[in-house]
Parts: C-alpha cells; sequence; structure tokens
C-alpha cells in the first residue's frame, strides 16, 4: 500500500517533470511574474548578518554569496568569486572575485566589500559566522578582484568552500561602514548584486522583487520580477496553488496530506528535489543527566524500538529516508554507512533494558520520562506520539510535553529540563557547520541546536577537534567517517530519518529545483512559461 | 446634567483602572510564559552564545522584568509605545497601520451578524413554534454548529478554486496598483469572503439571543396588555416585542464586538488579512511583551468605547433603564 503510493506520488512527479525534460531544447522565456508563497517575514532579512533559510528564501536573490551549491562533481558554482585556493599551511584562503559586477545602486563590487563583510558582518554579527569564522584574522585586499583571508590556525580550504553558499553573502561596504550594522535600514532594503532588485515589502502582505537589467549574468535574468506573498495558513496556500493566484509554494508550505490530492490537479507538480544540501535530520535527542538514559544500553534499546520504516511511512508519506548516522547520504564526500545500525527489535530492546538493570516493575513499567517534541515541524509533533507509543512497548512510560517555539528553545537549549526531545537538525553541507556542534562538549548552556544534552565523550572531541584542522581532504574525510561510526557506537542521540522539503509548483514554472539548495538559491535562470 | 453625560464621565473616569490592569496582566502573563523574544527567535535560527547574549543585551532583556516593566511604562508616560521585537519596528506604527483593516473587518462582519441574524431571528421570533420559525432556527442551529475555519475553507474552495469568483487571500491584488474607485471595489472583492466567515458565525448568536428575547416578550404582560388594547399585531410586534428584544442583543452585540476585533485570528490567518489579532498571536508566539500590550490596549479602548455604545443605546431602546444608577 505505501509502496503504491510513494509510486503514485513518483509518477505524478514524472509527468509533472516530463515537459520539463523535453523542454530542454525550448529555449527559455523571458518576461513574466512569478508569485510564491511565504509564511515568514524575518525581522532582519539581511542574509549576510542572519543565514537562515527563513532569510534566504527572499534575499538570496538580491544579495549573492561568493559561491553556490552545484549538481555534480566538485558541488560548488561560482557566484561572486570565480575561484579560491587555500595555502600549504591552511592560514589563508585566496579569492579570485568578478570584476564586472555593480551592487543595484550602481557602486561597483570590490574585494572591499568581502572584506568588510567578512570582518565586521560575517564574524562579528552573523548567527552561524560568529563561530564559523573566530579565527578569520585579516582580509588582505592587494588588489579589486582578490581577497585573501588569513587565519590565526588552520582552517581547511574544503572546509572554507563548504561554507561559502550559505554564510558569505556580500552587501556594499559603503552602505554600512560607519552605522550600527544591526539597526541598518539596508537589512530590510536590500542592495546586492542578484539577479533581481528589492523593490518593496508591505508587512503582512508581501514582497515585490523586480529584475536587475544590469546583472552580470545576463541575458539572465528570465524573469520580470518575483511576489512572495505572505500566506499564514497552509491550507490557505494550498488553495492558492488550486486557485491559480500562486505559482509555487517551496519548503513543505502545502501539508503533506494535501499532497497528493494537489498533485492530481492537471498543470500542478510536486517536485522531491532542490533541497539536498539543507537536508535535515528527525533525532531523539537525549538527555544524559538522567541516571538511566546514561547508560549507552539505555540509548541503544531506545533506538531498537523505532521503527524507521514506519515513521518513514506514516509520518513522512514516503517522502523521507531512514537515516544510518549524522550525515545524509546525498553528501557523498563523508559519507559512509559502515557504521552501527539498530534495527527496529522491540525483543531485544527489552532484553537490552533488563541488562542494563531496568527490568518491568508490577506495573509493566521500567522507568518514566518526559518527551518533549520541538513544535518546528508537523512531523517533529508527530514523532513525539510516535515515540511514545514505541516506548510504552518496551516498558518506558514517556509524558508528552509540549512547548511553543520559545518554551521549547528554553526548556531543552538552556534549562536542560527534558529526558526526551525531539529535534530536526539541519546538515549544511560539511560535517563542521552546524553537525558536530551537537557532539562535542563543553558548550555553554542556551545555545540551540547544540550539545545541550550532557554529553562529554574525550575520544569524540578529540575527532572533532581534529577533523576541524586536518587540512588535506582525505583525512578530513576519513576522520569524518570515524566521527560517524563513533556518533553511532556511543548514540548520545539517535537519528532517525532523514528529510527534505518540497516543492508544489504550477508546471508553467521551469527550471525549478536546478542545484541542491535550490529555494534559498537566486533563481535567476528560473523561467514562466507564456 | 443628562444621565447620560454622567454614565460616559465615570466611565472615562474609570478607564486608567481597567488599561492599567491589562498592561500589568499582559507584562505579568508574557514574562510567566517560560522562555524570552530572543529563545523564540534563535529557534528559528541558531547561533552561538556570544549571538544570544547580544541580542539579549540589545533587546534589553538582560535587565529584570521590573526594571523592564519600569521602563516600558515610564515610555508610555510619554506616549511611547515602545519597540516590537519581533518586527524591528515601533508598535505604534504597527498598530495604526493594522487598526483600519481590523476595524473594516470587524464592523463589516458584525454588519453581516446583525443583517443575517436580525432577519434569521426576526422571522422565528415574529410567530414563535410556527413552520417559518422552524424553518429559520434549523438555519441558525446549521449555521451555530459550523466552525469558522471550516466555514471559511469551504466558502473558498467553492468561491475562490472551482468558481474563481473571487480571490482566495490577501486584501489586494498585488502589483495592481489601482486608485480611487477600481481601489475599493479590489479591496470589496477581497474582503468578501473573511467578512462572511467572520459574520456568519456570529450571526447564528444574534438570531438566537434575538428570537429568545422576541418569545420572552410575546409572553410579558405589557404585551398582553397591548394586545387587549386593541393594538394591530404588526405595530405590537415592531413597537413592542421586537424594540424589547434589542435589549439583549445590543448586550450581546457589544460584548463580541471587541472580541471580533482581538479575536479574528483564524480568519485573519485564513485570508492573509494583516489585521491586529494576528499581532496578538504573533506577540504571544514570539514572546514581545510591548507589542501585545500595545494590541490589547487597543482592544480595551475598544470594548470600552462600545460599553459606553451599549449602555447609552439601552436606555434609548428601553427608558425604564436608568443610566445614572446602573452599576458599572
Amino acid at each position: 500500500m505505501t509502496l503504491r503510493r510513494r509510486e503514485l506520488l513518483a509518477c505524478s512527479l514524472l509527468s509533472a517533470l516530463a515537459p520539463a525534460g523535453i523542454a530542454r531544447a525550448e529555449p527559455p522565456r523571458r518576461g513574466g511574474v512569478l508569485v510564491v508563497a511565504a509564511d515568514t517575514e524575518p525581522r532582519n532579512l539581511n542574509p549576510a548578518l542572519v543565514a537562515s533559510n527563513g532569510v534566504f528564501f527572499v534575499a538570496s536573490k538580491v544579495i549573492e554569496p561568493l559561491a553556490e551549491m552545484a549538481y555534480g562533481q566538485g558541488g560548488l558554482e561560482p557566484r561572486l568569486a570565480l575561484a579560491w585556493e587555500g595555502s600549504p599551511d591552511g592560514l589563508s584562503v585566496t579569492f579570485r572575485l568578478r570584476s564586472d559586477v555593480r551592487f543595484h545602486d550602481g557602486t561597483p563590487f570590490s574585494s572591499a566589500d568581502v572584506a568588510f563583510c567578512a570582518l565586521e558582518l560575517w564574524k562579528k554579527h552573523q548567527n552561524l559566522g560568529r563561530a564559523f569564522f573566530k579565527d578569520l584574522e585579516a582580509v588582505d585586499t592587494p588588489d579589486p578582484s582578490t581577497a585573501i583571508l588569513r587565519f590565526s590556525a588552520p582552517t581547511p580550504v574544503q572546509l572554507v568552500a563548504n561554507a561559502l553558499p550559505a554564510l558569505t553573502a556580500v552587501v556594499p561596504r559603503h552602505l554600512f561602514a560607519g552605522t550600527d550594522v544591526l539597526t541598518n535600514p539596508h537589512n530590510q532594503k536590500l542592495i546586492g548584486t542578484g539577479p533581481f532588485r528589492f523593490v518593496e515589502h508591505r508587512p503582512g502582505q508581501f514582497y515585490r522583487l523586480e529584475r536587475n537589467p544590469d546583472y552580470w549574468g545576463a541575458p539572465l535574468p528570465w524573469l520580470d520580477g518575483i511576489v512572495y506573498r505572505v500566506l499564514p495558513d497552509r491550507g490557505a496556500i494550498a488553495a492558492a496553488l488550486e486557485a491559480g493566484e500562486i505559482d509555487l509554494a517551496a519548503f513543505s508550505a502545502v501539508p503533506l496530506a494535501d499532497l497528493k490530492r494537489l498533485a492530481a490537479v492537471p498543470g500542478i507538480a510536486v517536485i522531491d528535489k532542490g533541497y539536498e544540501g539543507i537536508t535535515y535530520q528527525l533525532t531523539v535527542e537525549i538527555n544524559h543527566r538522567r541516571k538511566e538514559l546514561s547508560d549507552v544500553r539505555v540509548r541503544r534499546a531506545i533506538a531498537h524500538a523505532i521503527d524507521r520504516e514506519f515513521v518513514v511511512r506514516a509520518i513522512f508519506l514516503g517522502w523521507a529516508k531512514p537515516a544510518t548516522g549524522p550525515v545524509p547520504r546525498f553528501d557523498t564526500t563523508f559519507f559512509t554507512d559502515e557504521v552501527p545500525s539498530y534495527p527496529f527489535d522491540r525483543k531485544r530492546a527489552e532484553a537490552l533494558l533488563d541488562e542494563a538493570g531496568y527490568p518491568r516493575q508490577a506495573d509493566g513499567v521500567r522507568f518514566r520520562v518526559d518527551l518533549l517534541p520541538a513544535p518546528w515541524f508537523e512531523q517533529t509533533r508527530q514523532m513525539g506520539e510516535y515515540l511514545r507509543e514505541a516506548l510504552k512497548a518496551i516498558g518506558i512510560e514517556a509524558r508528552l510535553v509540549i512547548k511553543d517555539p520559545a518554551g521549547h528553545q528554553k526548556a531543552v537549549y538552556t534549562d536542560h529540563a527534558f529526558d526526551l526531545a525531539i529535534g530536526s537538525p539541519v546538515y549544511r553541507n560539511d560535517p563542521a557547520i552546524s553537525t558536530t556542534i551537537l557532539y562535542e562538549s563543553g558548550l555553554p548552556p542556551g545555545v540551540p541546536f547544540s550539545n545541550q544534552y550532557g554529553y562529554a565523550n574525550p575520544e569524540m572531541d578529540a575527532v572533532i577537534r581534529a577533523a576541524a584542522r586536518a587540512l588535506d581532504p582525505a583525512e578530513r574525510a576519513a576522520l569524518y567517517r570515524r566521527f560517524q561510526k563513533l556518533a553511532m557506537e556511543d548514540l548520545p542521540l539517535i537519528p532517525v530519518c532523514e528529510f527534505t522539503f518540497l516543492t508544489v509548483a504550477r508546471t508553467r514554472v521551469r527550471n525549478v529545483a536546478t542545484n541542491p539548495r535550490w529555494a534559498v538559491s537566486n533563481w535567476a535562470d528560473c523561467w514562466l512559461e507564456s | 446634567m443628562s444621565p447620560g453625560l454622567a454614565l460616559v464621565r465615570r466611565r472615562l473616569a474609570h478607564a486608567p483602572l481597567v488599561l492599567a490592569l491589562v498592561i500589568t496582566g499582559c507584562f505579568v502573563l508574557l514574562e510567566a510564559a517560560p522562555g524570552d523574544a530572543v529563545d523564540a527567535y534563535v529557534a528559528s535560527l541558531g547561533g552561538d552564545a556570544g549571538f544570544l547574549h547580544e541580542l539579549r543585551a540589545r533587546w534589553g532583556l538582560d535587565k529584570t522584568p521590573w526594571t523592564r516593566f519600569l521602563l516600558y511604562l515610564a515610555g508610555l508616560a510619554t506616549g511611547d509605545l515602545g519597540i516590537s521585537l519581533t518586527f524591528n519596528r515601533p508598535v505604534r506604527a504597527l498598530l495604526l497601520e493594522r487598526l483600519p483593516i481590523t476595524l473594516l473587518l470587524a464592523f463589516s462582519a458584525m454588519a453581516v451578524a446583525l443583517l443575517v441574524g436580525g432577519i434569521l431571528g426576526f422571522l422565528a421570533g415574529s410567530r414563535p413554534g410556527s413552520l417559518r420559525d422552524r424553518l429559520a432556527s434549523a438555519c441558525v442551529l446549521a449555521l451555530n454548529a459550523t466552525p469558522s475555519f471550516w466555514l471559511g475553507i469551504v466558502l473558498v474552495l467553492l468561491f475562490a478554486v472551482r468558481l474563481r469568483w473571487l480571490p482566495s487571500a490577501g486584501i489586494e491584488t498585488i502589483g495592481a496598483d489601482y486608485r480611487g474607485l477600481a481601489r475599493l471595489c479590489d479591496l470589496a472583492r477581497h474582503m468578501v469572503l473573511p467578512v462572511l466567515t467572520l459574520g456568519l458565525v456570529y450571526a447564528a448568536l444574534y438570531a438566537r439571543v434575538l428570537r429568545a428575547g422576541m418569545v420572552e416578550a410575546w409572553r410579558s404582560d405589557f404585551v398582553r396588555a397591548a394586545r387587549a388594547k386593541g393594538i394591530p399585531r404588526r405595530r405590537l410586534l415592531f413597537a413592542h416585542v421586537a424594540r424589547n428584544a434589542l435589549v439583549p442583543l445590543v448586550t450581546v452585540v457589544g460584548v463580541h464586538g471587541a472580541s471580533m476585533v482581538g479575536g479574528s485570528v483564524v480568519v485573519e490567518s485564513l485570508f492573509a488579512v494583516p489585521g491586529l489579532g494576528r499581532l496578538a498571536f504573533e506577540a504571544v508566539i514570539y514572546r514581545d511583551p510591548a507589542l501585545l500590550v500595545g494590541v490589547v490596549l487597543v482592544c480595551a479602548l475598544l470594548v470600552i468605547i462600545l460599553n459606553l455604545a451599549v449602555d447609552l443605546l439601552y436606555g434609548w431602546l428601553d427608558p425604564r433603564i436608568e443610566l445614572a444608577d446602573s452599576p458599572s
């Protein structure tokens, strides 16, 4: 039954993509305004300061990074930088920049803008950049098209390259220098180098972008403009798509349950590609301060109690894959499946719990836990309900505690007031960007999406540290394979499955999902059939 | 001084106390909720410890709740409603931006509710127990049992998706840049579905209240006396029965008018109407005290004004109700 559902969805997907496949021969048409659904309006829309998908969704069309992810070998495609090279000692990375680029206000883009952004925005203020660029000491600009990032400690060029798509958006120096960058009006009225110019934001209603006729990538972009309609209700997004009022909804904005109905509507397609570069994982987070849970046998028992295939089938309706470890399959550079695995096996789970010294009491319960599913996704909440039942079957009584985002963030990542939680960390193209932080010890409380689990393993810390400094790509990859093995042996948290988002679009929208970060890339090559 | 004027004066004298309670209540409630604005913000993006620390300092969240409360009051004393942390804009500007559309939605919905509810209630109450009453009451029951989100979705599927007569959401055609009358028509087209959704649910309530009031009036002594006096049925119905039944209706309308302004979160979300209800909802989710207090203050003011209007209406509808002595 489930296979058939998946096949059905795949078929509708294929039939939807078929015209796009044939259309390769057909030249793109210039013109038309693409109308897409948006569900959030970030308070700060500047991607140089705030690296998040909510910001990128709108801002990536206006402000570009040094490089973007691409399908295929190498995995990167130049944007503002044409090439980059690391020094043998790992203390500098030299970027050769485009010289024919102008910002939307007419001023030329140069290495001075990169140097300013790197030191004053990414390193000082950006949510991800602050940790990532902590060793960045200086940026040399010998000429307008060369920028040399200098680090105080060896930094692998592979890591820097992998961070380029998300962490290196460039805004003009002359608008930000000498101002309080966090309150600068251009954090809302964006000025960048991208294929689209920012026109207006009507709060609660829409964002409007228009074609940048002076784009360095001319004749791109094909579209005359993009409108983001703010539609807070997911049911309303589905209706607006059906009514033809919007052309595209990204980031799984349409509820999974509505997909089958929508996919059957002529002229609408469901596309499951274009998010591989921002793969999320559904994980069970574990508080190691709790005596029972600090025992690896108990953690393994919980892993054995989870039927990953069922989770994929019932919660994600087939749109996910069971996870083998903390790195998703898509990242062929680092991924390994030669790690311990925990197949669904309740008997084994119960045996492990008995062995750990937690037999079933008279009431059939071994021990009780508080389970906090993160409220961010429908699927994290549903996983909470599933896990409660799965744990009950092996004699662990879980109490579901459901909070809103602020409450969950504080309970799990600041107060550590949980036993188990359901989380959804995102993998950002390299284990060192936002994944190893879930395993390394010694982080202060309050840091979201980090090891607030009370887990500390010197061996794990040593591997993570060594990998962060390993300059040789092969050595790095080997260390991260070791990291994955250790993560699955020790099981400080339990990866359940990996999932990416879906795009629902009218078939007249062409060149959708052309790179692994498509929804948060610049859409210069996207076009509309007449 | 006329009793009406005295009432207005007394009510206005009480207003500051009500508003002070409202402000304190909002602050305390939001303070008691776990997590602060920074927690809510970073939950969608992540960041290191320094990032969080800097944000807290910048947003003034490193100060004690008492200090923040006093600072807010000090600002309020000078007419400053503070800055919304969620939107990074002055609360005053946000409220002024959203108030007109909210009032338009609420008052249009109230008009629809009164019209539909009034007709149904009057039809039912003019001849209690008749076939007409049964039919109208069945309609009312069906409407009453319909949740607004469901009604909204059904209306959207019918009128926006299937028939394509009306837009499914929003308040204007983006990029059309209509002017003058064309703009008004565009706005009206967008408001039809949200107004109907919000209005019809209240219509059921109003119809029931009006019918109940009329049924009671028919049984009362003064109607029997009027009938015995030979007053024509038509005049009896309008001047005595219906008019008396308006008193409870006005009460209910007064109570719900305010909740229409502040409580239409569902309708505002479904139809992407940028109104006050969503603003209040977001203020709670994002732990934005200045914004929450701002929205609730506006709603509280509206409640005070509406209640006053209702009390004044009582006196006009039923002179037996003494304004000056009515407890407030």
